[in-house]
Formats: C-alpha cells, sequence, structure tokens
C-alpha cells in the first residue's frame, strides 16, 4: 500500500495538470466537437491577435511576474544580510508566517484601502502635506501600468521567499561562512551577500521560478489591483471563459495557451538573467571589495522589509476600519461615527460561505496530511534518501503546480469534466485544492520528518514494537507540532485559493474568497472591509490551533514545548 | 528474567564495496559480556546494526547470527529479541517515565503498574513514575533507559557505547549497575566501545579492531 503512494502523489498532481494543458491545446486550433469545433484551425489565434490591447496586457503579465520576483528576491536577500539579531530583525521574522497566511486578496484588499486616492494614506496625509480637500483624480489603484498589482503581489511573495530562505538557511551553515568571510575583513553585510548568498540562491531557485509563474498569471489579485482597460493576460481568459457566448471558449483556449507562453518567456529572461547575474556577480564576488556600500545595502533591506510589512499591516487596519466605519467625510483621518450594521448586515450572509470555506480547506489539508505522511513514512521504510535521482525529480514534480499557471490548466480541466459529465462540484473543488495544498503540506513537513532521528525508531524496534507502533505511537506524537504547522499552512493556502473554487465550483460554490474577489468590481468598502477581515482571520485560527494545541497537549512535557 | 540465553556470532563477515570492514566468529553465553574495541571507522556501529537488523543494504554481510540456535538473521528487527542501549538515554518526550517503561513491556504482561513500580525502586525512582523525562537528571535517565530495556525481556542486548555521554563520576556507577544487571538478567551481551575501562569494567573477552 504505502509503496504506492509515490506514484499516486504524482498521478495526482501531474495528472490533471496534463489533461487541463492537452484541453487547453485542443480548442485553442479549434478542436472542441462538443462546440462544433471539428477542424483543426488557426481562427481562434486570429480572433486573439484582434483583440484590442492584447500587447499591453501581455507586458503587464509578463512584467509583473519579473518585476515582482526581482523586487522581493532583492529585499530578502538585502534582509538575511543585513540582519544581525536585533529585535527588530526578530520581529520581522515572527511576523512572516502570519504574512504568509494572509489570503493574497485581503492583502489586495487592504493594499487599495491604503493607497486609493480617497484611501487611508491619502487621508491621513491631506490636507496637511498635500492640500488636497477632496480625492485626487488619479488612477492610483488599478493602474495601466500594473505597478499597483506588483505592489501588491510583492508584499506578499517577500514573505514566502523569506521563509524559503529561513528554512534553507541551516544547511549552509551561515554564520561559519559570515565568521570566515569577517576574518578576512568584509563587513558583515557583504559577507553574507558575497559568501552565504551565491550558495543560497540554488536551493531557493525553485521557489523563485514558482513566484515568477504566479506573478504573471495571478487572477484575483489582478482583478483587484491589476489595470482594467485592458485587465492583465490572465483576468481577460477568465472573461472570455465565462462569456455566456460559449464560442468564446476557444479564444480563451488560445489566450490560455499565449499565458502559458508568456509564463515561459518570463522564466525563460529570468534564466537569462541568472546567467548574467551569475557572471558579473562572480567578478563582484572575487572583485575583493569588503566595505564599500556596507551601510547603505544593510539599510535597504531593512528598511524595505519593514515598508512592505507596514504597508500590509496598515492595509489591514485600514479594512477594519471601514468595515465599521459610519459617515467618513475626506480628508478626515478617522470615520465621523463607527457603527456595526456593516457587520450585522453582512452576518447572515456570511455563514454558508464561511462552512464551504471550511469544508474545503479541511478536507483538502487532511488529503494532503495524510498523503504526505504516507510518502514520507514509504521514503524511511524503504530506506530511500530523498537526494538520490529518483525522489528528487518527485520533489521536483511538487512543484509543478505552483510552476504551471492556474488558468492555463484549470479550464481545460474544467471542459474535460464537463465533457465526461462530472458534476460533483464540492468533490472537484476540494480535489483542485488538494493540487495547490499538498505541496506545501509536503514541502512544509518534509524538513522535520526527514531529519527526526533515526534512533527513535530503532529504539523502538528493538522493544519490540512494529514499525506501525514505531508511526503511531512514536513519530506522530513527537511531531504533532510540526504536523499541525503544516496543517496551518494547508488551511491557509486552501482559504486564499480563487480559481480553482470559482472553475471547479462552476461559480456555484462560494467561498469566502470568492465572495470577496467578486465584490471587488462593486466597490463597496464597507462590505468589503467586513468579508475581506473575516478572510484574513480565518487562516489565523489555524495557525492558533497549530501553536495552542502542542502547548496545552504537551504541558507537562518540556522538551516537546519548544519543538518547531 | 532468569532465562539463560545465549548469542553466537556465526562466521559473520560485513563488506562495503567489496572491502571487509569487520569479520567477528564467536559465541556469547548467558550473562557474559563480549567487547568490542577499536576507533572510530573500524566498523563497530556497523555490527551493531547488522545485529540489531538496521544494516543498510548499501553493505553485503555473510554470516549467521542465532539467539539460542534459532536463526535470526532475516528477521526483522522487531522480531529479533535483541535489545539495544544507546549513547543516550532516549527517553520518549511525549511519556512519563512510567510511560517509557510500560512501553518497554511486552503486550501481555501481568500487573504492568507493580511491574514498573518494582523497577524504579530497584534503581531509587521510586514515585517518579509521572514524572516528565525532561526534569531528570543524566544518571536518572540513563537508569530508567536501563530498565526500559530490561523490563521489554530481551534475550541478548546490544550496548552501543553507553556511557561514552557521562561524566566520570557517573560513568563508574552506571557501568557497575548496567554490567551487575546484565549478568544477573543471565543476558549476553554485546558492547562496543573505544573507551579501555569500559572494556576493563565489562570483564569478558575483548576484541580489538584495526583501523
Amino acid at each position: 500500500m504505502l509503496r504506492l503512494v509515490p506514484a499516486l502523489i504524482v498521478t495526482l498532481l501531474v495528472g490533471p495538470i496534463l489533461a487541463g494543458v492537452a484541453m487547453v491545446l485542443l480548442p485553442a486550433f479549434g478542436y472542441l466537437p462538443a462546440l462544433g469545433g471539428d477542424t483543426l484551425t488557426l481562427a481562434p489565434w486570429r480572433e486573439l491577435l484582434a483583440q484590442p490591447g492584447l500587447a499591453r496586457s501581455v507586458g503587464v503579465s509578463f512584467a509583473s511576474g519579473l518585476v515582482t520576483t526581482v523586487v522581493s528576491l532583492a529585499v530578502v536577500l538585502l534582509f538575511l544580510a543585513g540582519a544581525s539579531g536585533t529585535r527588530l530583525d526578530h520581529w520581522l521574522r515572527r511576523l512572516v508566517s502570519p504574512l504568509l497566511s494572509l489570503p493574497h486578496a485581503a492583502a489586495a484588499f487592504g493594499l487599495a484601502f491604503l493607497i486609493a486616492p480617497s484611501g487611508l494614506a491619502a487621508r491621513w496625509l491631506s490636507p496637511g502635506l498635500t492640500g488636497w480637500e477632496r480625492p485626487p483624480d488619479l488612477l492610483i489603484v488599478q493602474d495601466p501600468w500594473g505597478l499597483s498589482l506588483m505592489a501588491g503581489l510583492i508584499i506578499k511573495e517577500i514573505p514566502f521567499l523569506l521563509l524559503m530562505s529561513l528554512a534553507a538557511l541551516p544547511q549552509l551553515e551561515a554564520p561559519r561562512r559570515v565568521a570566515m568571510a569577517r576574518s578576512l575583513g568584509y563587513r558583515p553585510a557583504l559577507a553574507w551577500l558575497k559568501a552565504v548568498a551565491p550558495a543560497l540562491y540554488p536551493l531557493i531557485r525553485l521557489p523563485v521560478y514558482a513566484v515568477i509563474a504566479f506573478a504573471s498569471s495571478v487572477v484575483d489579485v489582478a482583478m483587484i489591483l491589476g489595470p482594467s482597460l485592458p485587465p492583465t493576460l490572465a483576468v481577460s481568459i477568465l472573461t472570455w471563459f465565462n462569456d455566456p457566448d460559449l464560442s468564446r471558449r476557444f479564444l480563451a483556449s488560445a489566450g490560455a495557451v499565449l499565458q502559458l507562453g508568456v509564463t515561459l518567456a518570463a522564466l525563460a529572461t529570468w534564466w537569462g538573467l541568472e546567467c548574467g547575474v551569475r557572471r558579473l556577480g562572480r567578478r563582484w564576488v572575487e572583485g575583493g571589495q569588503r566595505r564599500c556600500g556596507e551601510v547603505p545595502l544593510r539599510l535597504a533591506g531593512k528598511g524595505a522589509l519593514l515598508v512592505a510589512t507596514l504597508t500590509a499591516g496598515l492595509g489591514l487596519v485600514g479594512l477594519a476600519f471601514y468595515s465599521v466605519a459610519g459617515f467618513w467625510r475626506f480628508p478626515d483621518a478617522l470615520p465621523a461615527s463607527l457603527t456595526l450594521t456593516h457587520w450585522t448586515r453582512a452576518l447572515p450572509t456570511l455563514g454558508g460561505p464561511v462552512a464551504t470555506t471550511l469544508v474545503i480547506a479541511a478536507s483538502a489539508t487532511l488529503l494532503a496530511l495524510v498523503l504526505a505522511l504516507a510518502a514520507l513514512e514509504n521514503e524511511q521504510r524503504s530506506g530511500r534518501h530523498p537526494a538520490e535521482g529518483r525522489l528528487a525529480s518527485a520533489l521536483t514534480l511538487l512543484y509543478l503546480p505552483l510552476i504551471v499557471p492556474q488558468i492555463a490548466f484549470l479550464f481545460g480541466l474544467v471542459v474535460l469534466l464537463e465533457t465526461l459529465g462530472l458534476r460533483a462540484r464540492l468533490a472537484l473543488v476540494i480535489l483542485g485544492h488538494l493540487l495547490f495544498v499538498l505541496p506545501y503540506v509536503f514541502l512544509s513537513l518534509a524538513e522535520a520528518y526527514r531529519r527526526f532521528d533515526p534512533r527513535w525508531d530503532q529504539l523502538t524496534l528493538t522493544l519490540g514494537r512494529s514499525r506501525n507502533a514505531t508511526f503511531w505511537r512514536v513519530r506522530l506524537p513527537i511531531l504533532l507540532a510540526p504536523m499541525l504547522t503544516a496543517a496551518a499552512v494547508g488551511l491557509a493556502v486552501s482559504i486564499g485559493q480563487y480559481l480553482p473554487t470559482q472553475l471547479l465550483g462552476a461559480g456555484r460554490i462560494t467561498t469566502v474568497t470568492t465572495e470577496a474577489v467578486s465584490l471587488a468590481a462593486g466597490a463597496n468598502r464597507r462590505v468589503i472591509g467586513v468579508w475581506a477581515l473575516v478572510q484574513a482571520s480565518l487562516p489565523l485560527l489555524g495557525f492558533v490551533i497549530a501553536l495552542g494545541v502542542p502547548r496545552l497537549l504537551w504541558a507537562k512535557r518540556r522538551d516537546l514545548q519548544g519543538a518547531p | 528474567m532468569n532465562d539463560r540465553h545465549t548469542l553466537t556470532l556465526d562466521a559473520i563477515r560485513i563488506a562495503l564495496d567489496g572491502k571487509t570492514l569487520i569479520a567477528i566468529d564467536s559465541e556469547v553465553g548467558p550473562g557474559e559480556v563480549l567487547t568490542v574495541m577499536g576507533p572510530s571507522g573500524s566498523g563497530k556501529s556497523t555490527l551493531l546494526a547488522y545485529l540489531a537488523g538496521f544494516l543498510s543494504p548499501a553493505f553485503q554481510a555473510r554470516g549467521r547470527v542465532r539467539l539460542d540456535g534459532r536463526d535470526i538473521t532475516d528477521r526483522p528487527a522487531e522480531q529479533r529479541d535483541i535489545g539495544l542501549l544507546f549513547q543516550d538515554p532516549l527517553l520518549f518526550p511525549h511519556l512519563s517515565v512510567a510511560g517509557n517503561l510500560r512501553f518497554g513491556l511486552p503486550r501481555r504482561t501481568p500487573d504492568k503498574a507493580a511491574r514498573i513500580d518494582q523497577a524504579l525502586a530497584e534503581v531509587g525512582l521510586a514515585d517518579y513514575g509521572e514524572r516528565d523525562p525532561a526534569t531528570l537528571s543524566g544518571g536518572q535517565k540513563a537508569r530508567v533507559a536501563l530498565m526500559r530495556l530490561l523490563l521489554s525481556a530481551p534475550c541478548a542486548v546490544l550496548l552501543d557505547e553507553p556511557f561514552s555521554r557521562l561524566d566520570t563520576q557517573l560513568r563508574q556507577e552506571m557501568r557497575q549497575l548496567v554490567f551487575s544487571r546484565l549478568r544477573d538478567a543471565g543476558l549476553p551481551s554485546l558492547l562496543v566501545t573505544h573507551d579501555r575501562e569500559d572494556a576493563d569494567a565489562a570483564g569478558g573477552r575483548v576484541i580489538e579492531l584495526k583501523d
């Protein structure tokens, strides 16, 4: 049984993606018998190329993929280089997990409320600094260049890359490398950048690629912060797909193939950049420059991370203000009156979506946890090391759902399911979420599982207990804390999903995320504030449980208190 | 616990990539301690892993292991009736002291609680049953680990440098306790160590390995 798990996981992850991409490729060239497309033709492409503003859509998608990644990665590396164990550093590191669990849509709404012409920032600076008595007529949110979109993505991708880096760093013995370089006269931040960063990058390369893919094809954030005339390519595709005129699905399919190409182009460009930076970087590392730029580098990293964190935090504060605001005249810094009516009015409609969200998240997470544990336990029993050939490639496959753009395969999958007549929508949504939950659960659990001292297993066996007893009675209890953390990550990932719920649920399954994103067009800030806050607080629930349960359960077991 | 057992190492030879790491042919009688001495990297731990049933498939092993005449070479670790004492006490952090001992007891043992109380009293730890193992001193932990091993009623015992992490004073005490206990229980034991004093305290035959 256990031996089949890796194959099962690969099938679960790769199968739907391949099927989805195939079912996008065929209609893109006119073949979709259900809609009367029996011959291969280039008509969908001609229609696609005739769409107004296509070049701009593609340009914004491509640029946001690269710019988001460059900025996020630079901030993370500079912060790690400049971090020197001060209280601010610890505090910022602590904020990483909650920030990571913040759904993209909630973060995007928070940013929108902060930087909009009539948003929190403008109110707090007006009229004193700006002289504005009325909201200025500026297109800040949804600007045509996609800058606010990139800013919204950067806020969320920084915590992701930071956490991935922090997880990879222990392998590198960074303090020793830095100490070595410092003994050669390098200042601390330069020592880190020259002696640690080049070794760290290969370890976080896949997460970096995932950021590129995500940022170049994201839908929910782009619907909230991205340009609207024309929207990004991914949003256009979704619009075409949802068009009541079903023949537009050929157009949508061609668009999805184009999206795949845009993301691949962004990845290829990044790869080219990597080569260039490697060459220039080597010259810089070997150049022997020891002091130049130390202080600016250090301040830049800290400052940028601080700004990103504060922006996310203030965004949430903005959401909270709007959700209880009564009359709020511009440019008053605070609402003239507070009211709970937005909450009481939303409350009756909140229950259903919250319940649906939790059912989907809990089911997908539970499935992911079982699969991840089974795969890891199989790895232990077969004695195969993760670094040895086959499993290394299986691990790469785990990233596949994170690197292939959702929009490029999900609706191919929907077309396929429609053709097969499968209508178990809730189950399909759960399986769809599993695609994205499983990689994160596996990755966050694998580290603790593989590091587990093998002598515990040996001890249990020599005490005459079976392999299964070892798993249930020793491994699981001792690894409870990392397991719950992995589950919390899984819940957060599932709660934040927009596109899989929307597409696989055929628009009939409403979660807090689909509801919040659909409000984006309506622009009633007070209602959005309520929904976005609910969306932001649900994942925190998981982390509270993950931190609280081990403390309660192991209240009298000191060695399990500080467990990772 | 007073059954008498014999551990036979019948022409055992373990190799890695065709190069012999260790070859041993010996018999350990009831209550006897056979010491295998050698520097690190001499294959001592490989021998223990082989006897306990944890040898990595990368190694090639020949010969047979017999316990009271039964061939246990191909049995899985949990069915060998061979107990193992590690460098560290390795008390399960999620169980109480008594819970750790109970974990070692075979499932059908009658009157488990009394056995556990008695075992704790024998090593001067009466009333420690409900304690969190993390609150015990190093010596107390080592004693609990020893009693857990004995309660699991093994037919032979492997000792993997069990005293190397203790300070000098404690090391003397533990050596005496461990060896007298194993002798009383009539268990054949195999000790691997790089410490001459361990070998002297064990008082049995010594096999020295070269690099």
